[in-house]
């Protein structure tokens, strides 16, 4: 999927959305992040501009929060869950066979875009551990031996519908 | 015509992924096809609790429960339970060591030995619709509030309850209230801010309670706001929580059209409005003064808090922070009384506390329990016991802030106090419960791993301290450390903890001081080059034995190709070409696959 | 929706909440429509559309209605059984529309046993 040229207007609606704040900034951030998969440094200068903020900060924001990048991130992003019950229950080896399958590491992006590999911290679904999310679909109880099919769904081109064959 | 029967799909996080909503889509299309959809109502309920066994289905007024319900289930459940009024054996829940399903919600350990409080309209209301929340007695409590009582009153009331902040402090929450009313404000300006950045691993009650009674969150917020006479409040939750953040912002559009939230709240001319920030994933934006920073737009790094936020807080104004669980119980006491709420728990821990019980119990999910019932009874009695017929080993309280309590700690009663005087915490309600397929060491690393990673760097202790503290727990991890390392360790768990700007690095030795005080023979054996649980990579060798079937599972799972063998006959591993994934361990189904 | 007063939110919890009575699982007494084949075949569904419309027209929400299986009599059927707190189950055998209006005012709401349409007093052994 190609990446999303940054149109100086959409980032001044977005500025705009959230009332030219500095309060909202990481909220504007957030969207940006949402539009482009990744933080571009125009829309970082567009920012600055709009709210009236240096671009230090701006950027001090984007490169402190983990939900933020500021490389282009895969079509689907992969989030295997580290949180404490994950871990106990194997995550460790769950995001190993994530790297394997996908052929890259940890926090990389494959070189056709479609994946992006990331660790989170905690999705508070610690009663499915151990848990994987592609995009918005969270998926319980994985173990090594489902990743490969988890991860089949979405090499695809057309969307891979939610949950349909984890066994339980 | 009234409903004769209601059908409580829980749509909270664990069960959605579990397709909850699609079981309630094939419900609702079922009951139309058979024309039962104006006698039967489905409600689309938040979390349950019972996240392991989803989704979860509840049948009003009889008060069955339902495991596991997946849509190919639906037309027999309709049949059999809706038309013939048979409630169906085989998809209700059978509790570990009983031989018989048990039908009533109530009778279940699980639920049966809860008690409801800040969790009191769980899985009997839509959260997406306030008239459920009014329906049973929501708003209520604000408006005695706002009509019978000053804030003063209010401050006394909650002060006299002995309630204490939920997000882990335990600070009493009508002191923190008092003090921000007396400290100056020269405009008079004061902020409420409502905590929803539940960060630490294995918590997820604020989620759970947002999701499935955000009302509940913001009658409190309003209740504190009047009490303390400030008029915007803000709430930051996390963004990787996106149905607790949707189900809020519905929730705040329909008591502002309520007039429950706004100008003039229920006519007295009250006026209070919330505005919503989104976390963006870090884990010290929990800690006060960072949550500030961020909802100012500013970078998420705390400061010294010799001046306390209650005094100086958002915009330098003064300012509450209490977090959801807390608000949640506010209206409750504020309706039933404050002798009420301290009738409950223990001596210096009223009320109840939300835990999520997760890791190698059999029951995991959310719970409600009064203060001081023992951890035996949380992990045994409600939990059910440890998965896969494992043995207890640890309990893990409070996130990476708490610790690990050993078995002879079972009977622990659960309070603020003695968990603190074990050496852990109560945190916000965390219970990750290990057996003996975990290694202490490794979970020791684990977390300070965690911290090292969400440290955010301000002050040397915490930045420098924890990184060296991660160096040491790798090296006995890979087997190549020594005696002195483990005092080195506790040497720097006691700099860190003392020196540390905030409370992210003031606690993060907790993991690994309970891990050396309970389980000081773990390291030992690392040291002499063993791993007892079998999870340091550097320390254990996969070998096969002649239990090998020549099944050929571990043959396909290797992804390194270094399991040899032909089908039918016995397989080994090129030891040379094992990464230690432990695929062909997960695979094997005759126990030839060894660890040791 | 307007915004509420005090007195409006009492009187709005009080419709709210008398709507969702039988989800709270509390209520004066239960009655069970017996809906096996033959009681569908005699007009049991009839029968429970009745009464349910009969429930909304006088706004009875405390009165939980089940429907069960076969109640092995055939040829009395529709029947439904009637339970109320403390009390032995009647059953109740030949039901109409007209009739079981009548057992829902009676025996339901005011606590006098139908005499005419019952069958007995009790219920069959269980085990």
């Amino acid at each position: 999927m190609a990446i999303k040229e940054v149109s100086e207007e959409k980032v001044r609606e977005i500025a705009r959305r959230w009332g030219g704040r500095e309060g909202f900034l990481v909220e504007m951030l957030q969207d940006v992040q949402t539009e482009y998969r990744y933080i571009p440094e125009a829309a970082i200068r567009t920012l600055s501009k709009e709210v009236g903020v240096p671009v230090g900060q701006i950027y001090h924001l984007a490169t402190f929060f983990k939900r933020f990048s500021l490389k282009p991130r895969g079509e689907h992003v992969v989030s295997v869950c580290t949180g404490t019950a994950c871990h106990v229950k194997g995550a460790p080896r769950v995001l190993d066979a994530c790297a394997r399958e996908l052929g890259i590491g940890v926090g990389e992006t494959t070189r056709d875009g479609k994946f992006t590999l990331e660790e989170v911290r905690c999705l508070g679904c610690c009663g499915l551990a151990a848990v994987v999310t592609v995009n918005d679909d969270i998926h319980g109880h994985v173990t090594t031996s489902k990743v490969p099919r988890l991860l089949k769904r979405y090499k695809g081109t057309e969307k891979a519908s939610h949950g349909e064959a984890d066994d339980q | 015509m009234p409903y004769r029967l209601h059908m409580m799909v829980c749509a909270g996080t664990g069960c959605v992924s579990n397709r909850s909503l699609e079981l309630r889509d094939a419900l609702s299309a079922e009951l139309a096809r058979r024309g039962l959809d104006k006698e039967i109502e489905i409600v689309t309920t938040g979390c349950n609790g019972f996240c392991g066994v989803g989704p979860i289905l509840l049948v009003q007024p009889d008060g069955i429960f339902y495991q596991k319900v997946q849509v190919k289930d639906v037309p027999l459940l309709v049949e059999e339970h809706l038309v013939k009024g048979r409630p169906v054996k085989s998809l209700m829940f059978t509790p570990p060591e009983a031989k018989e399903p048990v039908p009533r919600m109530r009778d279940i350990p699980f639920f049966g030995k809860q008690m409801l409080v800040a969790l009191r309209n769980r899985g009997m209301i839509d959260p997406e619709k306030i008239e459920d929340y009014i329906a049973r007695g929501g708003y209520q409590a604000l408006a005695k509030a706002l009509t019978t009582m000053t804030p003063k009153q209010i401050i006394e009331e909650i002060k006299a309850s002995g309630l204490r902040g939920r997000g882990g402090g335990g600070f009493p929450t009508g002191i923190k209230w008092e003090t921000c009313v007396h400290a100056h404000s020269e405009d008079g300006v004061r902020y409420l801010v409502c905590n929803a950045d539940e960060g630490d691993p294995g918590a997820f009650m604020d989620r759970s309670i947002i999701e499935g009674d955000p009302h509940s969150v913001i009658e409190g917020m309003v209740i504190g706001a009047y009490a303390i006479g400030a008029h915007q409040g803000y709430i930051y939750v996390r963004h990787e929580y996106p149905l607790a953040l949707k189900r809020f912002m519905i929730a705040l559009d329909q008591a502002r059209e309520y007039g429950l939230l706004g100008k003039d709240i229920l006519g007295t001319g009250f006026d209070f409005d919330i505005e919503v920030h989104r976390g963006a994933g870090a884990f010290v934006c929990g800690e006060s003064t960072a949550l500030m920073a961020s909802i100012e737009g500013r970078v998420g790094e705390p400061r010294a808090k010799y001046i306390h936020t209650v005094e100086v807080g958002l915009y330098n104004k003064p300012t509450v922070l209490n977090n959801v669980e807390t608000f949640a119980n506010v209206p409750v006491i504020i309706e039933r009384g404050a002798k009420w709420f301290a009738s409950i728990g223990t001596e210096h821990s009223k009320g109840t506390k939300v835990f999520s019980l997760a890791g190698r119990v059999k029951n995991t999910g959310l719970v409600e329990v009064p203060m001081g019932l023992s951890l035996r009874e949380l992990i045994f009695d409600i939990g059910g016991g440890i998965a896969d017929n494992g043995k207890f080993k640890a309990v893990q309280t409070g996130g990476p802030s708490g610790g690990f309590l050993p078995e002879d700690l079972l009977d622990l009663p659960v309070d603020y106090e003695k968990l603190y005087e074990a050496g852990s915490m109560m945190g916000s309600g965390g219970v990750v419960v290990m057996d003996h397929t975990s290694c202490m060491v490794d979970v020791a690393r684990f977390f300070v791993d965690f911290l090292q990673s969400e440290s955010c760097g301000k002050c040397t202790p915490c930045r420098e301290g924890i990184k060296a503290m991660h160096g040491i727990l790798s090296r006995i991890c890979d087997g190549k450390g020594s005696e002195a390392d483990l005092a080195t360790l506790e040497e720097l768990c006691s700099v860190v903890a003392d020196t540390s700007l905030c409370a992210l690095g003031g606690s993060a030795p907790n993991p690994v001081l309970t891990s050396l005080r309970y389980f000081r023979s773990e390291y030992e054996a690392h040291l002499q080059g063993k791993c007892p649980a079998g999870v340091c990579r550097a320390l254990i060798t996969f070998r096969i034995n002649d239990k090998c079937t020549g099944c050929h599972l571990c043959f396909k799972a290797c992804p390194t190709s270094a399991v040899l063998g032909e089908p039918k006959q016995m397989h080994s591993i090129i030891q040379g070409k094992c990464i230690k994934c432990g695929a062909c361990y997960d695979v094997c189904k005759f126990e030839a696959v060894t660890k040791e | 929706m307007a915004k509420l007063t005090i007195s409006e939110l009492q009187k709005l919890r009080e419709k709210l909440a008398q709507e969702r009575q039988t989800r709270e699982g509390n209520a004066r007494g239960q009655i069970i429509i017996h809906m096996g084949t033959c009681g569908i075949a005699a007009g049991a569904r009839k029968v429970l559309t009745a009464l349910l419309e009969a429930m909304d027209k006088q706004n009875v929400r405390d009165v939980i209605v089940s429907t069960s299986g076969c109640a092995g009599m055939c040829s009395k059927e529709p029947m439904a059984t009637v339970q109320l707190p403390q009390q032995a189950p009647v059953k109740y055998i030949s039901l109409n529309e007209e009739k079981i209006v009548r057992i829902l005012n009676e025996h339901l709401l005011q606590g006098n046993v139908v005499k005419e349409f019952a069958l007995a007093v009790g219920s069959e052994r269980m085990g």
